[in-house]
């Protein structure tokens, strides 16, 4: 196990350093991080006579700092010990994924029941559910069944939508 | 005596008892189901808690703790899978077990040490949380910034991720809980023009995102994975020479896990690891352990069960989470208006007590429902991913948007799923996230008070015993896990 592990890891030394899963996340990190620090110079500075202690953009820019600064260290410590390379993501992963931003698509512009329901009959087909009574529980019955129970039991007011107003009115 | 009858209130309330067995149940159901949790479970039914009174809905949440911490030990021994993250050293004995036909016997012995060990942490919580809370009358700000701080450091050990990466994990944690107005100056941070965002970013959609939506792109890469289900006909009793064996082991675990689960930040996960190695390391038979040793099975549930007392005590007498889930249940303390801390046990005795008893009650009713419902329990885990996940999907969303009514937290909870995936996938747990995420509004604002305390001089911060031992032991926290690795 542990020699597989270190042919992995040696496989990953002979990559170039952009293509390493350590540069790429580390990267990612420091680059949002830094444009976070940037955009912490737009805030607002107290007049010396209402502050208190710090000012209240020091305490994330410190914070900024540390973590820009630590992902540097896990960076240098990956030069020396490589990560393993992971597996290439799965399709079912991307389509999930892409589930997500449509769901937000559809809550936004149509309505929330119908982006529930789009989203789980989607996500079990391509999880390899094909019977259709399964799918329209999953995707009719069962959200209409939670719909119901946090309409009734908590007093929730769902977002107006093409479905949703049926319901309401 | 008054305590003790403050603490068996919950027998006499028919009303707590059906939350107490719904919690149990519930609690079963989310241990078993991999990738699920307590932690998840709980963040998914803060919202139904609103409908209960306070103490009914800590009792449930807490007990929702106490059954998930042992319900991840039945699907940890028959499909060699944790059903929660406590329950990975369970594996490592009890499928071996469970191979060999004893798949009964692996579970009684889990379900008898989970129940002593989560016995044992409450009696440490009855006698140990009314101590540091009179202890932390003498806390103030200062020392409350260090004790934060050792919190957040103590992120640098806990199970799984690099110390570095749990730093950065932490710290991003807290960037998080900077977003929103400055609750000093009501100067907008990180809300780039969004006035929903002037709120800040709530706990519930980040909880759910990272640990129920993140689980949900995993399990979509985990598709074509098979599980080899080892049959259960039914939960045996250990034995008495099974009880020789172990009961040092069991009462060993318990305390490790306690003292583990009150550290803040640790949790069961840590509390199982060193209680399975410490198993091995005291045993007559250590070559036995990774083949099926009933030892190494008590070692690592009576810790792991241990550690949900232990925990408790920092989140009640402090305020400061002790793990994940209590980080959620400190959430719920908060919605439900009460402050936790010295205070609570001076002007509240029967709430505390009242949850100290359901945690006892508790253990006693997921050990009955253990015993004879595991056989159930373990077909939950047959409902297929393809049919599970698109449904906690639909009470993910609802129960997010249900406490706020804001469809940005439902997407902020996407987002932080599609976060989670990407950080447990290259190592950085999302434990210290939440954890710094409770903890960041405590660290910067008693550090900003100190500040003013102390006139900008921060040496002065020394100049404070209990402080400064904190201090110590931050540094003690970072640099020995450090030092483990290196030496590893």
């Amino acid at each position: 196990m542990n020699n597989v592990q270190s042919k992995k890891r040696a496989n990953q030394k002979g990559l170039p350093f952009f293509v390493r899963d350590a540069f790429r996340v580390c990267f990612v990190i420091i680059f949002i991080s830094t444009i976070l620090l940037i955009s912490t110079f737009s805030f607002d500075i107290v007049p010396p006579i209402l502050n208190r202690g710090i000012q209240p953009v020091t305490f994330p820019k410190g914070l900024l700092i540390l973590i820009i600064s630590l992902t540097l260290i896990v960076y240098y410590l990956s030069l020396k010990n490589p990560w393993k390379i992971e597996k290439k993501l799965p399709k079912p992963f991307f389509i999930t994924l892409l589930n997500f931003v449509l769901f937000v698509v559809i809550s936004k512009f149509l309505d929330f029941f119908l982006a529930i329901s789009v989203l789980s009959v989607l996500v079990s087909y391509y999880w390899g559910e094909r019977r259709i009574l399964y799918l329209i529980m999953v995707s009719i019955i069962f959200p209409i069944i939670v719909f119901i129970f946090f309409e009734t039991i908590l007093g929730l007011r769902f977002p107006p939508g093409i479905i949703t107003n049926l319901y309401y009115y | 005596m008054e305590n003790l009858s403050l603490m068996m209130a919950p027998l006499f309330s028919s009303k707590l008892l059906i939350v107490l067995l719904l919690g149990t149940l519930f609690g079963l159901i989310l241990g078993v189901l991999p990738g699920l949790g307590p932690t998840t479970g709980g963040a998914l039914i803060l919202p139904f808690t609103m409908t209960l009174d306070p103490l009914s809905a800590i009792v449930l949440l807490t007990t929702i703790y106490c059954a998930g911490t042992y319900g991840g030990a039945i699907t940890a021994v028959l499909i060699n899978t944790p059903g929660t993250p406590a329950a990975a050293a369970t594996c490592l004995d009890g499928y071996p077990l469970a191979q060999k036909g004893e798949a009964g016997r692996a579970l009684g012995m889990a379900t008898v040490s989970s129940v002593v060990g989560g016995i044992f942490s409450v009696i440490v919580l009855v006698f140990f949380a009314p101590f540091l809370a009179k202890l932390a009358y003498e806390f103030g700000q200062p020392e409350y910034f260090a004790l934060a701080i050792f919190g957040l450091t103590m992120l640098a050990s806990i199970g799984d991720g690099s110390p570095i990466k749990n730093l950065i994990a932490g710290a991003f944690g807290i960037l998080i809980s900077t977003i929103g107005k400055d609750f000093m100056t009501s100067i907008d941070r990180f809300t780039y023009g969004i006035n929903e965002l002037s709120e800040g970013i709530g706990f519930i959609p980040v909880v759910v995102g990272l640990f129920a939506m993140s689980e949900m792109l995993i399990q979509s890469t985990l598709l074509n994975q098979i599980f080899k289900r080892v049959a259960l006909k039914a939960v045996k009793l250990p034995t008495l020479e099974d009880y020789k064996t172990t009961w040092k082991t069991i009462l060993r675990s318990s305390g490790i896990g306690s003292f583990i689960g009150v550290l803040p930040a640790e949790g069961g996960t840590v509390a199982s690891l060193i209680g399975y190695s410490e198993a091995k390391r005291w045993s007559k038979k250590p070559d036995e352990f990774g083949k099926g040793s009933i030892e190494g099975i008590a070692g690592a549930e009576a810790a792991n069960n241990a550690a949900t007392g232990g925990a408790m005590v920092p989140t009640l007498a402090l305020g400061i989470p002790g793990s994940a889930t209590t980080a959620v249940i400190l959430t719920g303390l908060i919605i439900h208006g009460v402050r936790p801390g010295p205070d609570l046990f001076r002007e509240q005795p029967e709430f505390l007590y009242g949850i100290f008893g359901a945690m006892l009650i508790a253990n006693i009713m997921f050990f009955i429902l253990g015993f004879f419902g595991a056989k159930i329990f373990a077909r939950i885990t047959l409902v297929p991913n393809k049919l599970l996940w698109p449904m906690i999907f639909a009470v993910s969303v609802c129960g997010t948007y249900s406490l706020s009514q804001s469809m940005l937290d439902v997407w902020i909870m996407l987002l932080f799923g599609a976060i989670g995936f990407f950080m447990r996938r290259y190592g950085f747990s999302v434990v210290p996230v939440i954890i710094g995420l409770i903890l960041g509004e405590l660290v910067e604002g008693t550090l900003r008070q100190s500040i003013v305390i102390f006139d900008g001089n921060w040496l002065l911060f020394l100049t404070r015993p209990i402080a400064l031992t904190f201090f110590i032991l931050s540094l003690i926290a970072l640099i020995f896990p450090l030092l483990k690795k290196k030496r590893t």
